[in-house]
């Protein structure tokens, strides 16, 4: 499987994403820049978390005009796994890739630490090896990671079963504790969390090796080696 | 030339913790009365004449200046002559 992850101008997790699919999943990984207008030959499309551009009027309003972005519009409408991580995720609301906005933390504080999660949903193809409702720890880092979204689109993200993670201890003041979202086919998903950072045991927690062995299974379902 | 001004708050009914912060800083500060505190953005630029319209500046403001998902935008336009 061929892993794209994209650069933009101040990305900084964009190393810790390639890291994580090159030696501990062991998948071919390359890095696109935002430059670039086309995502031929990839099979997954993974926006790394940061501060792209700054976060010069909102937390991924810039970055998502970069030219690379039309290319990601359509290769998510051919329904092929398109993952943003906090930055990452801010850059696919703003895109209208995924519904909803963030704002600035409740309590207005950049928040770095690791937050205990609920999977709130394991049939989608970036949550298959988890189990349901189980509750795993991810590292979250940022200060405008607050979801807002109005009551009517909560509801059809609830009716949709589009939230895929949720805060057990909302540290951010996130609407209906979301922690993580995906569209409603189900192959885009946004997450403040960041799982690359948690992928190795040796390095304190391995919860988030499972999303990206997900995207794999579901990946090799869909092409069966034939021999 | 015109000169725009634009101003961008979040949508009455969401919650803004920063100015709910510089609300209580105020009060704290002995200073009564003060309630429902926004705060906001505000960004100016000049076009030219020909290329301005209301049109124009209500669609920058839609798909980048505000996030209309939960922000809100107002803005003025004056005519200034350049030196």
């Amino acid at each position: 499987m061929n892993f794209a992850v994209i650069v933009f101008p101040g990305s900084n997790c964009d190393t810790d994403l390639f890291h994580a699919i090159k030696d501990v999943l062991g998948e071919k990984v390359e890095y696109v820049s935002h430059q670039e207008h086309d995502l031929e030959g990839f099979d997954a499309v993974l926006l790394p978390g940061g501060f792209s551009y700054g976060d010069y009027l909102r937390s991924g309003s810039i970055a998502s005009f970069a030219n690379i972005m039309p290319a990601i519009k359509d290769f998510a409408e051919l329904g092929k796994p398109v993952l943003g991580i906090c930055n990452g995720f801010q850059i696919l609301l703003e895109s209208g890739l995924l519904p909803g906005a963030m704002k600035r933390n409740a309590g207005l504080k950049f928040i770095c630490e690791s937050t205990p999660l609920t999977v709130e949903h394991n049939e989608t193809m970036f949550t298959n090896e988890y189990e349901m409702d189980e509750r795993i720890n991810l590292p979250i880092a940022h200060a405008d990671g607050n979801y807002e979204c109005d009551d009517d689109t909560l509801a059809r993200l609830e009716a949709n079963h589009q939230i895929v993670f949720k805060y057990d201890d909302n540290p951010n003041g996130s609407k209906a504790n979301i922690a993580g979202i995906v569209n409603e086919r189900g192959n885009v998903l946004g997450m403040m969390p960041h799982p690359e950072r948690a992928v190795e045991a040796l390095l304190g927690n391995d919860d988030g090796l499972r999303l990206f062995q997900s995207i794999l299974v579901n990946w090799r379902e869909h092409h069966a080696v034939t021999s | 030339m015109v000169k725009v001004k634009v101003y961008v708050t979040l949508k009455e009914g969401v919650l803004d913790p920063q100015g709910k912060a510089v609300e209580q800083a105020l009060l704290a500060k002995d200073f009564k009365g003060v309630s429902d505190m926004r705060i906001g953005k505000y960004m100016e630029f000049y076009m030219d004449r020909d290329d301005h319209s209301d049109r124009n500046i209500q669609s920058m403001c839609k798909q980048l200046l505000a996030n209309p998902v939960i922000e809100d935008y107002r803005y003025e336009t004056e005519e200034v002559v350049h030196q």
